[in-house]
């Protein structure tokens, strides 16, 4: 299958894991990423603090420079994943919005059609289009024995319901269960990583970050498994200041779910973006793994 | 409906008309099902629900002013666990754009992050890290210790090559920003417009 592909500004330099890993297991399942010719930042939340349409019109201009033939795009990033459907939503839902960003679009020469472009993140063309059976058949290395906790964030699962829940999402659970890992149930699956909020107040973010670690920690999880830069970034970068700031002692590895998808697939660790996370996971992944995949792990 | 005509030109009216689907605003029960979900809620000065109901009581020149709005991680819980399907992130939106726009904002540094962020998006097309770093917390923020905080973290991350100092730029940044200009200037409009409507501000 072909999607259009948005691989947002983390993707080039912060979450180079993210990105290399997401190419490695799509072009093991036959899944075939065309990146939107020169695609522009998505603003994260910072433009529409601002300025809405600015907002939309800056998001729009990417959906505008999908190709005509690409039905799908498909984004990594649970904050441009959002933006751009948000932003797809506002301008059908909202005549007088659409036209407005189209009066935008068409000062650069471009042109939306709202409903054009379906927007999809990157889990649920895994979970959903690949499914169980072409998933199960490309692992080669069963992560038995390893205790994963799977973590959406926010973004992906609200405010936009895709099909698996605002409070309580499994389609992570699924995917890391067909992979023969241990999934981990804790209640701060869907909580908030704080997002921005470390450049602002770091109490505050550290607050939310510090009840993420907790939570895992209390069901024992050896790796989180991410869906998003942002929340990798807070979870990881962050967790040494975390640990300073609370007096705790946290060593949670937080690794994409792709990275662990391409672990199991036999993906050579260092193609996954393995070594990149400021809290190593390859310590615990040898630890914990035994038989085939410990070995290749080197 | 009676209320909307009726309320023509108050603080209600007005983050209605700012806000896609606003008009469910005068649906709030104030069942504080926003606040007690909000991860927040503990540094609000005002939860989402007594924003709501000062909204309601035109309470203007207080909710501007409030730190409600720079506390908010756009989560979305309130919006999806509200009973009455109010879009009550996007209303914190809303008010996050008039207390920037009028400067009512205080003690928070969230418009200058924002600004410094999207001055960078309208340089190159695309946001820079070490840039956003730097000109936020030294320039900006005129908090250059925090800068020094966050070194041994940078450090690491420019050792995993995780920071690049030179910034990626996108071609057709002149179309970009051709596109950034028109809604400006559209939205400047749109709020003359929307001042020229407002009711004068009585007492204080």
């Amino acid at each position: 299958m072909k999607y259009a592909y948005y691989p947002g500004c983390s993707a080039e330099c912060n979450a180079v894991a993210y990105e290399h890993s997401v190419r490695e297991v799509a072009d093991l399942l036959g899944i075939k990423l065309q990146t939107i010719d020169d695609w522009n930042c998505c603003g994260a939340t910072e433009y529409f603090s601002q300025d809405e349409l600015t907002a939309c019109a800056v998001i729009a201009r990417n959906l505008a420079l999908v190709e005509p033939q690409l039905q799908q795009l498909v984004a990594p990033c649970a904050a441009c994943y959002l933006n751009l459907k948000k932003t797809d939503k506002l301008m059908a839902d909202h005549p007088d919005i659409g036209a407005k960003v189209n009066e935008c679009l068409a000062a650069g020469g471009l042109n939306y059609q709202p409903g054009r472009v379906r927007v999809r993140h990157m889990l649920d063309v895994i979970v959903d289009d690949i499914g169980e059976t072409a998933v199960r058949d490309k692992v080669v290395h069963p992560l038995k024995g390893l205790r994963l906790a799977p973590y959406y964030g926010c973004q992906v699962v609200r405010p936009i319901e895709a099909g698996d829940g605002t409070e309580y999402p499994m389609k992570m659970d699924r995917l890391l269960g067909w992979l023969g890992a241990e999934v981990v149930d804790y209640p701060a699956k869907a909580h908030c990583c704080g997002g921005h909020m470390t450049q602002i107040s770091e109490p505050q973010a550290f607050e939310l970050i510090r009840r993420l670690l907790y939570s895992a920690e209390q069901a024992k999880a050896d790796i989180i498994a991410c869906m998003c830069p942002m929340c990798q970034l807070n979870m990881d970068g962050y967790q040494g200041r975390v640990n300073s700031y609370f007096g705790t002692d946290y060593r949670l590895p937080i690794i994409y779910f792709t990275q662990i998808v391409g672990l199991a697939f036999g993906i050579e660790p260092k193609k996954l973006g393995f070594g990149k996370e400021l809290v190593a996971a390859m310590p615990v992944l040898k630890a914990k793994m035994n038989g085939q995949l410990a070995t290749s792990l080197g | 409906m009676a209320h909307t005509t009726e309320k023509k030109g108050t603080f209600l009216e007005e983050v209605i008309e700012a806000t896609p689907d606003g008009e469910r605003l005068v649906h709030c029960l104030q069942c504080g099902s926003c606040g007690g979900s909000c991860p927040s809620g503990a540094e609000m000065q005002y939860t989402p629900r007594t924003l709501i109901a000062m909204i309601n009581a035109g309470d203007r020149d207080a909710v501007l002013a409030a730190n409600t709005m720079w506390a908010c991680v756009s989560c979305y819980l309130c919006t999806t666990r509200c009973p009455q399907n109010i879009p009550i992130t996007d209303i914190i939106y809303t008010l996050k754009r008039m207390s920037i726009a009028e400067g009512r904002y205080s003690k928070t540094d969230a418009p200058a992050m924002a600004k410094t962020f999207t001055d960078f998006v309208e340089m190159f097309g695309r946001s820079y890290e070490i840039g956003l770093a730097i000109g936020y917390h030294a320039f900006k923020r005129w908090k250059p210790i925090e800068l020094m905080k966050m070194g041994p973290m940078g450090i690491k991350m420019l050792l995993r090559r995780r920071m690049a100092f030179i910034p990626s730029k996108i071609r057709q940044i002149d179309q970009l920003r051709a596109i950034i200009k028109k809604a400006k200037e559209l939205s400047a409009k749109e709020q003359q417009e929307a001042k020229a409507l407002r009711q004068p501000t009585h007492g204080h």
